[in-house]
C-alpha cells in the first residue's frame, strides 16, 4: 500500500536575518529587502515526509500558496524529493490572516483530493503564529498531532506519533487521515544533485508563458504542447487560482480575514536611565554599594 | 453600541488539577480588561475533579467559573476541549477569550477560533481597550482589543484587531502579564456545566506520556544572571553559576549559549525561550539580538557586561560595564561578598 502525503509549506522572508536596510523609516519591513526562504519547520514536515516516503511507500504533494514567484520552494522540494507540486497563486489570497489562509489551503487539500496525512511545519518565521496547522486541522474536519517531532509507525488506519509537551515529550495515535505539525526535530536532507539538475526546469504556467512572452509562435496550441511535455517529464508545477481551486472569494484573503493590522512599530526596546560603570574594582564595588543600598542586592 | 456587549473569558490551562501559572496572569489582566469595559471576568475551567482549585480563580478575580468536568478529558487533548469550549462561546458569547501561548493554548485556540470563523492572533505581549478607526474598511469600531504582539522575528511590534463579530481571541506568552495579589476573600459564581464530547472527538489516543518539572522556574526568579556566547566555552559559562550563586540568583542564557550546549533550554531567556522580569537581570557576554532583549528588557535593573561597546544589550540596560567578562564577574563576585 503507498500513501498519499501533503506537505504544506511557505516561502518566508528571511527574519531571522534583518538588517538595518530591511526596516524602513516608517518602521515597517521592507520585505523586498530580505531574501526569501523555505520556511525552516517546513522543511522539517518535509523531511519528515520523504522519511515516510523511504521507511512505507508515498506520494508526497507539496503544496504552497503565495505570489508567482514561491514556486521556488515547490522546486526546492522536488530537488529533495517530493513527487508533485501545487501552487495556490491568486490576488485574491493576499492579505489573509491564518483563517483565510487555512482556509484556502483546506480548498487546495480537497481538490487534491484523497490523502492519508497532512505535515505543515510548526509555525513560519514571518508571524510564528502555529495557526494555520490546527486551523486547516479544523476546515477538514481532521484530528491533529501537534509539536510532531518523529512517526513511530504507520499503517493504513492509523498513525503513531511522537510529540514535544511542555517538559517532556507524548506518544499519540491517530486514526488516518490526520493532520501533523512538526518541529525542528529531524535534519532536513539537501538537495540531490541529480535532482536538481533535472527539476530545475519545472514550471508553473505563468513562468511557461513568461518564458515565450514576445516570441510569435505563443500560440494556444504551442504553450499546450510544451505543457504536455513539461507534464510527461513530471517537470509541471500545478498552478491554481482561487476559483481553480474551488475557493469562495469571501473568504480568501483580505475579505476573508478577521483580524486587521492596526499599527506596525519597530522594536525599540529602552531602558531607563542608562549608566556607565567602569570595568575597574572602584567602579564595580560602587556598583555594588548603589545595588545594596537600593536594595536590588542582598 | 447597541448592543450589550459580552464578558471576559479566560480559558484555564491545568495539569493534574493544578492552575497553570499563565492562566492566573490572564485572569488578572482579564480583570483589567473586564473592568474597563463594565463586564465580568469569567474563566472557562476544564478537566476532572478540579472543584477544589476552583475558589483560586476567585481570588485572582473571576466573577464566574464555567467548571466542565469528565474522566475523557484527561489526559488532555484537543478535541474535547475544543467542542466543549465552541458550545459554551456559543451559548454565552463572550466578548474576549484569552488563552495561553503554551503548547496546549496553542493548539486549542485555532481549533475553536476556526470553528467559530473568528479571528485569533497568537503570542500577544500586552492587550488593551481602544478604539478602531479602519481606514481600509472604512469603519469604525468602539472599545476593541488591541491585540499587541511581535512579528518578523520580534523585530516589529503589531497591534491587530479583531473586526468581525465577537469573541476576540488571542493567546498571551506566559510570564508577560503581572499577576494580582489574589484576594482571598473575593467570591464568585460556579457554574458547572455537561461535557460536550462526541465520539468523534475521542480519536486520538494517549499512548505514553513523560513529563517533567522545569529544572527551574525562571519566571519567578527575582535575580536572574544570564551568559551568552560572549563567554567562549562551556568552561567560562560556569563563571555564570558562580556569580548566580553568589548573589542568590537563577542562572538564565541567550539562545546561542544554549546552542551552543553550555546549558539546557530551560534555562533560555528571549523569544523561543521564556520570558522574565525580574528584579535584577545581569547579561553577561550577550550582545542582545532583538528575540533575547524581547524576553528581558522589562526586568526592572538591567546590568549588561560586554566588550562590544556598540552591543545592542546595552540599549536597554540600566548599567553598562564595557569590558571582558571574564574579568568582569569575579570582580563582581569578590565586591559582592565584601559589602555583605
Amino acid at each position: 500500500m503507498s500513501y498519499t502525503i501533503i506537505v504544506f509549506v511557505k516561502q518566508v522572508p528571511d527574519t531571522k536575518n534583518v538588517t538595518g536596510e530591511a526596516m524602513k523609516p516608517d518602521g515597517t519591513v521592507n520585505r523586498a529587502a530580505l531574501p526569501a526562504i523555505f520556511n525552516p519547520e517546513d522543511l522539517n514536515a518535509l523531511e519528515l515526509a520523504l522519511q515516510l516516503k523511504d521507511r512505507f511507500g508515498a506520494k508526497v504533494i507539496v503544496g504552497t500558496m503565495g505570489p508567482p514567484n514561491a514556486s521556488e520552494v515547490l522546486r526546492q522540494s522536488l530537488y529533495r524529493g517530493a513527487d508533485e507540486t501545487v501552487l495556490l497563486t491568486d490576488r485574491a489570497f493576499a492579505g489573509a490572516d491564518t483563517l483565510a489562509t487555512s482556509y484556502a489551503l483546506s480548498c487546495c487539500a480537497k481538490k487534491i483530493g484523497k490523502f492519508d496525512l497532512i505535515l505543515c511545519g510548526r509555525q513560519a518565521i514571518d508571524g510564528d503564529t502555529a495557526q494555520v496547522g490546527p486551523q486547516l486541522a479544523e476546515k477538514l474536519n481532521l484530528p491533529q498531532i501537534s509539536y510532531v517531532e518523529e512517526v513511530i509507525s504507520l499503517d493504513k488506519n492509523k498513525v503513531r506519533a511522537k510529540r514535544a509537551i511542555e517538559g517532556g515529550f507524548e506518544i499519540l495515535e491517530s486514526p488516518l487521515p490526520a493532520l501533523m505539525t512538526v518541529i525542528d526535530a529531524n535534519d532536513p536532507r539537501p538537495p540531490a544533485a541529480s535532482r536538481l539538475m533535472r527539476f530545475k526546469k519545472a514550471k508553473t504556467k505563468t513562468e511557461l508563458l513568461a518564458q515565450h512572452a514576445g516570441a510569435n509562435y505563443t500560440d494556444a496550441e504551442f504553450i499546450e504542447g510544451e505543457m504536455q511535455e513539461l507534464k510527461k517529464k513530471s517537470l509541471w508545477i500545478n498552478e491554481l487560482s482561487a476559483t481553480e481551486a474551488g475557493a469562495d472569494l469571501e473568504r480568501t484573503g483580505l475579505k476573508g480575514s478577521p483580524t486587521k493590522v492596526k499599527q506596525i512599530m519597530s522594536v525599540i526596546l529602552k531602558g531607563g536611565t542608562f549608566k556607565k560603570i567602569e570595568p575597574t574594582e572602584e567602579g564595580i564595588n560602587s556598583l555594588m554599594h548603589e545595588l545594596i543600598e537600593d536594595h536590588t542586592l542582598g | 453600541m447597541s448592543e450589550k456587549i459580552g464578558n471576559v473569558w479566560i480559558f484555564i490551562e491545568q495539569e493534574g488539577g493544578k492552575i497553570a501559572n499563565v492562566s492566573l496572569e490572564l485572569v488578572s489582566k482579564g480583570k483589567e480588561l473586564a473592568t474597563k469595559l463594565g463586564v465580568k471576568t469569567e474563566a472557562v475551567y476544564i478537566g476532572n475533579n478540579l472543584e477544589s482549585s476552583v475558589s483560586t480563580l476567585y481570588h485572582y478575580g473571576c466573577d464566574t467559573v464555567y467548571l466542565s468536568e469528565d474522566p475523557r478529558f484527561e489526559p488532555f487533548t484537543v478535541l474535547p476541549y475544543a467542542r466543549t469550549i465552541v458550545s459554551l462561546v456559543k451559548e454565552h458569547r463572550p466578548n474576549i477569550i484569552l488563552f495561553g501561548a503554551t503548547h496546549k493554548g496553542r493548539e486549542l485556540g485555532p481549533r475553536v477560533a476556526s470553528t467559530l470563523l473568528c479571528g485569533l492572533t497568537a503570542d500577544c505581549t500586552d492587550l488593551q481597550i481602544d478604539d478602531f478607526d479602519d481606514k481600509i474598511g472604512q469603519k469604525q469600531y468602539k472599545n476593541k482589543l488591541m491585540q499587541i504582539r511581535p512579528a518578523f522575528g520580534g523585530n516589529i511590534i503589531a497591534t491587530i484587531v479583531n473586526t468581525w463579530q465577537d469573541p476576540q481571541m488571542v493567546t498571551v506568552r506566559p510570564g508577560v502579564m503581572k499577576l494580582n495579589d489574589p484576594d482571598k476573600s473575593h467570591k464568585g459564581k460556579l457554574v458547572k456545566v455537561k461535557a460536550e464530547i462526541a465520539p468523534e472527538d475521542t480519536v486520538i489516543k494517549v499512548i505514553e506520556r513523560m513529563q517533567k518539572e522545569k529544572d527551574i522556574d525562571l519566571q519567578a526568579a527575582p535575580i536572574i544572571v544570564a551568559g551568552g556566547y560572549g563567554l567562549g566555552s562551556k568552561e567560562n559559562f560556569k563563571l555564570i553559576c558562580d556569580l548566580a550563586k553568589a548573589i542568590g540568583g537563577e542562572v538564565a542564557a541567550s539562545r546561542a549559549a544554549v546552542d551552543a550546549g553550555w546549558i539546557n533550554h530551560d534555562h533560555q531567556v528571549g523569544q523561543t525561550g521564556v520570558t522574565v522580569r525580574p528584579k535584577l537581570y545581569i547579561a553577561c557576554g550577550i550582545s542582545g539580538s532583538v528575540q533575547h532583549r524581547a524576553g528581558m528588557a522589562e526586568s526592572s535593573k538591567i546590568i549588561a557586561i560586554n566588550n562590544d561597546p556598540d552591543a545592542p544589550i546595552f540599549s536597554v540596560a540600566h548599567y553598562g560595564i564595557v569590558g571582558e567578562v571574564n574579568s568582569v564577574i569575579p570582580k563582581l563576585i569578590k565586591a559582592f561578598k565584601a559589602k555583605v
